[in-house]
């Protein structure tokens, strides 16, 4: 007899030693439950992460069989190639300033939405679209919003006298327009995630706090920056995070909207690496490209730690 | 008079909260009602910049449906979508039930910390591991076919899925399963006959949030997928159907509109549960 098999057929002598083995079969039945998933994350997450890495510092292309080691000669000299500063600049400037205003924005939102109205449902099925529809397609429900001939945009501002006879703005085709342009379809697509979050957080404040400082005499502005925000910051920063990762991360909007252009001026780190390393075919290039994102993400994966522990410890 | 002040106000807060609502609304949902209109108008209508675009100038028209199921392969986009969606959904349950419900009931201490650490790798983007992948999903020979997504989307669904069902299964009292058992269930088998059926709603959040992603994943399709026949509808729409100088409009956007809007619809339905997630316990 094996011992697995004894052990279930050996009548309760010892209660506390039954118990003691049933809670060690038990901790390894759960290890066996979860290693299923633990082996496919290690294999299509943690082993890519590692490849990427290797890849980095090695001269592997498309069609290589062999590769060498290089060191860090792919970071030399991608760091001194103008496009990628640009594309280290834009990536940046497009997370911050999408994220800004998301946030501000999103405030707003979910303060309006807190209050009940009629056809509530409806309002936040219209506002959560952006964040449902898959991205891609909405970018080229923009790309139709934003064309060079046919914008709805600029139709109207001149219909309403706003654009003169020669004011007609190309919104994807001037570099300075189509940073505007990329950042509004991130906030644009980010604001109903973060709207639904803050809402989460201010619909868990208790209304005793806010009936208390309604006695207290608190007005709209204290009320909001001493005991509304305060109490969401943790969520806020929740919010933000992801929504940092996601803009930080993104390619598919510059693909759809701008491939880059106008002369790479909206490029970004994402966008250059999938054009390096996979239609350019250089994939040690693209992967030390791809690589600079990540010390952004470790910096909010350890954030994010910190907000779980610190909510659970209060 | 002081009641009249009174009055003002609250109709004023009232218009206010109402124009904030409008505004928002508007600049949301508005590509996605342009979609809808575009998808009915005459071309000639569309491209004659002197029309006032809001209106039909000419009589609403099914052309571009009919351009779009019988003249290009949207109808098949749509089917790999399904395919690929409903594979992965099923090994998403299969692999995140029972990792989440160790992590609720049996692993302790140490699978509190595992469980943080599978979240964190949600994370990890497909555009820091697409390269890598497709040199990988190119040597065991899978380039230029589902199977390929089929193996990667996983990836993506079972760390928040897994995180998402721990909530779930620790939500449910351990006294029933614990009283299946001293009639005799072994653990994994209340498991499966207490713990799962009492999750339907745990199941289904997880079930619509792997196939929303399904549909929004863009990076992976993109690169390892070349053949038009294999594409899925994030990337056969942007790719196929935006190639060229003429663009047509009409059926572009009925693409859009038929692929974005009723999973959006659906989704409505769970998206509390989705954010009790995604807030990772930052909300009580």
């Amino acid at each position: 007899m094996e011992a697995p098999a004894t052990a279930v057929t050996v009548p309760a002598q010892a209660r506390a030693s039954r118990l003691g083995h049933l809670l060690d079969s038990e901790k390894w039945l759960g290890w066996l439950m979860i290693s299923p998933a633990i082996l496919f994350i290690v294999a299509l997450v943690g082993f890519p992460f590692f490849l990427a890495i290797f890849y980095s510092v090695s001269d592997i292309t498309v069609g290589s069989t062999s590769m060498s080691f290089v060191g860090l000669e792919n970071f030399k000299h991608v760091v001194q190639d103008h496009v990628f500063q640009r594309a280290l600049k834009n990536t940046f400037i497009f997370a911050i300033v999408s994220n800004v205003i998301v946030l501000v924005l999103a405030k707003v939102l979910a303060l309006a939405l807190l209050k009940d109205f009629r056809g509530k449902w409806f309002v936040r099925l219209l506002i959560l679209l952006p964040w449902v529809a898959p991205i891609s397609l909405g970018s080229i429900g923009w790309l139709w919003i934003l064309d060079s001939i046919y914008s709805i945009i600029n139709w109207s501002l001149r219909a309403v006298g706003i654009f003169g006879p020669h004011t007609w703005p190309i919104w994807l085709g001037q570099p300075d327009l189509a940073m505007v342009s990329i950042i509004t379809v991130h906030a644009w697509r980010l604001l109903p995630l973060a709207t639904v979050i803050l809402l989460a957080g201010l619909t868990a404040i208790p209304q005793d706090i806010h009936d208390a400082a309604a006695v207290d005499g608190a007005g709209f502005w204290r009320h909001l920056f001493q005991i509304t925000i305060p109490l969401v910051l943790p969520i806020m920063i929740v919010a933000v995070l992801f929504g940092m990762v996601f803009t930080f991360t993104d390619m598919i909007v510059i693909y759809v909207l701008t491939r880059g252009g106008p002369f790479h001026t909206t490029e970004v780190l994402a966008s250059l690496a999938f054009f390096t390393g996979i239609d350019g075919g250089n994939l040690a290039e693209g992967a030390a490209i791809a690589l600079f994102l990540f010390p952004v993400l470790a910096a909010s994966a350890i954030v994010l730690l910190r907000v779980a522990k610190r909510t659970e410890v209060a | 008079m002081a009641s009249g002040r009174h009055t003002l106000k609250k109709w004023g807060a009232k218009g206010g909260h109402f124009g904030v609502l409008a505004a928002f609304t508007t600049f949301a949902a508005f590509p996605f009602y342009w979609m809808l209109i575009t998808t009915f108008k005459e071309t000639r209508d569309l491209l004659n910049t002197k029309n006032n675009p809001f209106l039909f100038n000419d009589p609403p028209t099914l052309e571009h449906l009919r351009l779009l199921f019988q003249g290009t392969l949207y109808g098949q986009w749509l089917w790999n979508t399904v395919w690929v969606g409903v594979i992965v959904v099923g090994i998403t349950l299969l692999l995140a039930m029972p990792a989440g419900y160790a992590l609720a009931r049996l692993t302790g201490r140490t699978g509190e910390q595992l469980g943080i650490a599978i979240f964190l790798t949600y994370l990890v983007p497909p555009t820091i591991l697409f390269i890598p992948l497709s040199r990988v999903i190119g040597d065991l020979g899978l380039q230029d076919s589902l199977w390929s997504l089929v193996l990667v989307y996983p990836s993506f669904t079972v760390p928040f899925c897994t995180w998402l069902l721990m909530g779930f299964f620790k939500a449910i009292p351990p006294d029933l399963e614990e009283a299946a058992m001293i009639d005799g269930l072994s653990r994994f088998g209340a498991f499966v006959k207490i713990v799962i059926p009492m999750s339907v709603a745990g199941v289904l959040t997880v079930v619509i949030f792997s196939f929303t992603l399904v549909m929004q994943e863009f990076v992976y399709a993109l690169t390892f997928i070349t053949a038009a026949s294999n594409f899925t509808v994030s990337v056969g729409v942007p790719t196929f159907l935006v190639r060229g100088d003429v663009y047509f409009w009409g059926s572009l956007m009925a693409g859009c509109f038929i692929a974005s809007v009723p999973i959006a619809i659906v989704y409505n339905f769970f998206v509390d549960r989705f954010i009790a997630g995604f807030t990772v316990g930052a909300v009580k």
